[in-house]
């Protein structure tokens, strides 16, 4: 009996903050971020320049933002395939307000609107109708993409309102928008997961969904609402993609919503739901971002970039199987 | 004269410091059904998974007729004629039962094509062999729990074993059903074949065995010839010490007011017509065997199934259950049969489980939960229910099966149920945890709560119930008060429907 409790508490001493480090879920990614970091700045030392990090954060928030939304479903043991298409559809809704003319307030509003309610669609078919996340979701990226093409035909919209572009294209002490925008929504969303009964509740539905259900849990109305707050995410970085832009583009977002599962699941998310972090999440779409950009910069062929990715999917995913064994 | 087919000599095992098997001598002889007893934790599954190939032993040795041999996997253990039956059937329930029977295995014809004419016709030999009709083309999955386990056993055949290993296979199953399972196992003994059979209940390992070993904190407690044994003294064996008694006396009799009604509730798959009242404070049993539909009707009551008709009435008020978050609302709880897959979130911590239902009383401002309260209430139910923990940030995973269902039990006394259906509280859980557990539903009705308390353990119904309900097929065949109920009358109601 003394061997079990030893042994159980030998587990808990040790000398206390680097190994509480260590031991959390995201150190493994972190460490891969950095050296990668040092890898790439070794080779082509611009990547470290103030210039290159200013494009490069603000490319990696755009992914951010929706990856988190995604997170969301994936939490849940969902799936949301939509948030490339809702990316677009969001984009051109708003885009379409500003052209005409309406407040550039009101058409962010439209916009985020548009992701908000397309998403609670695809929740009202998961939860209501009782469809497998990823049928209602796949059937939303083509819904949603190709509304996008009868609207525009597959023209850009264009006159998009100079001070709208702030959001895309500005910032604030020297930090870009879409950065500022990534850091409130994440810790929203951390704050929301860690110590909200919202929360609390999607992360027992990811572990078992049964034994919520039967604990007097109404998880047909969370499962409505994150497919909700992934549309909302993507809806985001759609409008930011416009005032990037100047303009809301057809094929704005395409192929996004394999992007932000990787970025998920590299950060340490899984599919089978109930684990992962939002600041995880983050790491992930950082280190995909700054794959793209270090192999542009290492000038490497961009037909290495998606097979590189695919290899690091592989290799975070075996990592953290084998970790958690 | 009896000889050894095998013989476990002074095994060790340990898992990174935790001695599971301490010098564990075991010997199973020709033709005989042995008894393998132990709390949980007691090291009888390692020892089997050692004897199976599953673990290598740190020390001892393994005989097989007097011959020294080595398992190394569980494929030698297959070779040597050993089979296991697991708790959890190993079947796919979406192909037949004879494709089941020849799984990897399969009866074929020109190489590549399988022979379903031969596979049927075999697994219709061994199933009259069990005088149980089963049609062998039918999914497994649409089988009952008895009959798939009887596909499992004859699977185990097909590889012509000289040993059986059993682990807890009478946890799923009536009564009637464990005395035909009784009587396949004698006929399998009088073939050659030799048994073990794991078991938590006493009565079972007394009617079927022919001898008992006992293990305790991975050391042989005791053997005896099971002629030769009585409870008390297989518990003390387990145990290491004299258990005062399984059940605790009641002290107050039920009341008389009514707190829950069913009036004529119907619903798939096979409720007709059941209607009950339950008082405050009364512990209403509720027995039949399996498939009788007795967790069916529990999940129409709190509305996890959608009812075709039928009234529930709380205090003499109608109130509408459609779902579980209505039966929490109006103070009903109901404690699943199967903790691991429906009672309880293994991945999150003792405290996250126990304030799983009460989330809305466990906050601070809107929607924000508030650790303190949480921890507070956690660790009154950790205390109350002396559940076994490091400390409430332990992962439910971890625990051992009577502690997780204390956890499980919590999470709905946390929510102050007025009405708590419990539903098998303590299959598979140990002696001594299981004498906590009845402790705790006597105290809970002395307390005032009504229980509807569905198992299916005789003497738990026996014991426990102040009343007795008895299904068969969906219908209540019989009401039976404390004095009226022995397992006799239960038996013939439950049986016969009438």
């Amino acid at each position: 009996m003394s061997s079990i409790e030893d042994a159980v508490q030998g587990k808990q001493r040790g000398p206390g903050i680097v190994r509480a480090i260590l031991r959390k879920r995201e150190a493994g990614i972190v460490l891969a971020l950095i050296i990668m970091s040092l890898v790439i700045t070794a080779v082509a030392p611009r990547f470290a320049s103030g210039q290159n990090l200013y494009l490069l954060s603000r490319q990696i928030s755009l992914l951010a933002i929706v990856a988190m939304g995604e997170f969301f479903t994936i939490l849940t043991a969902g799936i949301d395939l939509s948030v490339g298409s809702l990316i677009g559809v969001s984009g051109v809704t708003c885009g379409l307000a500003l052209a005409a003319g309406v407040h550039p307030l009101f058409a962010v509003l439209i916009g985020l609107c548009t992701g908000f309610c397309a998403g609670l669609f695809s929740g009202w078919l998961v939860s209501y109708v009782g469809l497998t996340p990823f049928i209602p979701t796949l059937a939303m990226l083509s819904l949603a993409r190709g509304a996008i093409w009868v609207i525009t035909k597959g023209w850009p919209i264009t006159n998009i309102p100079k001070p709208f572009l702030f959001i895309g294209r500005g910032d604030l002490l020297g930090i870009p928008f879409p950065v500022i925008i990534m850091f409130a929504l994440g810790i929203v969303a951390h704050i929301v997961l860690r110590y909200t009964v919202f929360g609390r509740r999607i992360f027992a539905i990811g572990g078992n969904e049964q034994a919520t259900f039967l604990s007097g849990i109404n998880v047909k109305k969370i499962k409505l609402f994150v497919y909700g707050i992934s549309g909302f995410f993507a809806s985001v970085t759609g409008i930011i993609m416009v005032a990037r832009f100047d303009s809301a583009q057809a094929a704005m977002g395409t192929g996004w919503e394999l992007d932000a599962i990787a970025s998920a699941v590299i950060g340490g998310a899984s599919l089978m739901g109930g684990a992962g972090s939002v600041i995880g999440v983050f790491i992930g779409a950082a280190i995909m971002g700054i794959i793209q950009n270090g192999l542009v910069l290492m000038k490497v062929s961009a037909y290495w970039q998606t097979l590189i990715i695919g290899g690091i999917i592989i290799l975070a995913a075996t990592l953290d199987r084998v970790k958690n064994k | 004269m009896t000889r050894d087919i095998f013989e476990m000599i002074d095994i060790y095992k340990s898992f990174g410091g935790v001695e599971a098997l301490r010098g564990v001598h075991f010997n199973i002889r020709e033709s005989e059904i042995i008894g393998l007893l132990g709390e949980n934790g007691a090291g009888k599954s390692t020892l089997m998974k050692v004897l199976t190939g599953v673990h290598q032993p740190d020390a001892g040795e393994i005989h097989s007729r007097g011959n020294p041999i080595k398992i190394h996997n569980t494929v030698d253990a297959h070779e040597l004629g050993i089979s296991t039956i697991f708790q959890e059937f190993n079947l796919c329930s979406n192909l037949s039962a004879a494709e089941n029977l020849f799984l990897g295995n399969e009866k074929k014809r020109y190489r590549f094509f399988v022979d379903y004419g031969k596979q049927k016709e075999k697994a219709l030999d061994l199933f009259s062999m069990f005088k149980v009709d089963i049609n062998p083309e039918i999914p497994v999955g649409r089988l009952g729990v008895a009959q798939q386990q009887l596909v499992e056993i004859a699977k185990s055949l097909t590889f012509s074993p000289s040993l059986l290993i059993m682990d807890e296979p009478t946890a799923s199953l009536s009564e009637k059903e464990i005395q035909n399972l009784f009587a396949i196992m004698r006929d399998l003994r009088s073939r050659g074949i030799s048994i073990v059979f794991i078991s938590h209940k006493l009565e079972e390992v007394l009617e079927v065995t022919d001898r008992i070993v006992v293990l305790r904190d991975g050391k042989n407690a005791g053997e005896v010839a099971t002629s030769d044994a009585s409870k008390g003294m297989l518990i003390s064996m387990m145990v290491g010490r004299v258990l005062e008694n399984l059940y605790t006396e009641r002290k107050h009799k039920p009341g008389e007011e009514v707190i829950f009604e069913a009036l004529a509730i119907n619903g798939p798959p096979n409720s007709k017509d059941v209607s009950f009242t339950l008082h405050k404070g009364e512990i209403l049993g509720l027995a039949g065997l399996v498939g009788a539909g007795r967790t069916e009707l529990a999940s129409l009551l709190i509305g996890a199934e959608k009812r075709t008709s039928g009234v529930t009435k709380i205090r003499g008020r109608e109130v509408r259950i459609d779902s579980p978050v209505d039966a929490v609302r109006n103070g009903i709880g109901y404690l699943p049969e199967d903790r691991k897959t429906l009672g309880l979130n293994l991945g999150m911590s003792t405290r996250e489980n126990i304030t799983m239902g009460i989330h809305d009383r466990v906050v601070s401002i809107y929607g924000f939960i508030s650790r303190a309260k949480e921890e507070k209430v956690s660790d009154r139910f950790i205390g109350e229910l002396r559940i076994k923990v490091e400390n409430r940030e332990q992962k439910v995973e971890n625990l051992s099966g009577g502690n997780q269902q204390k956890v499980a039990i919590g999470k709905w006394l946390a929510t102050e149920p007025e009405v708590l259906i419990l539903d098998e509280p303590t299959r598979g859980i140990d002696v001594g945890a299981k004498a906590e557990v009845h402790r705790i539903i006597s105290e809970l009705a002395d307390n005032g709560v009504g229980i509807l308390l569905i198992s299916s353990e005789m003497p738990e119904i026996l014991h426990l119930s102040d009343r007795i309900l008895v299904m068969h097929e969906g219908e209540v065949t019989a009401e039976l008060s404390r004095d009226e109920a022995t397992q006799e009358s239960i038996m013939h109601a439950a049986v016969s429907g009438a």
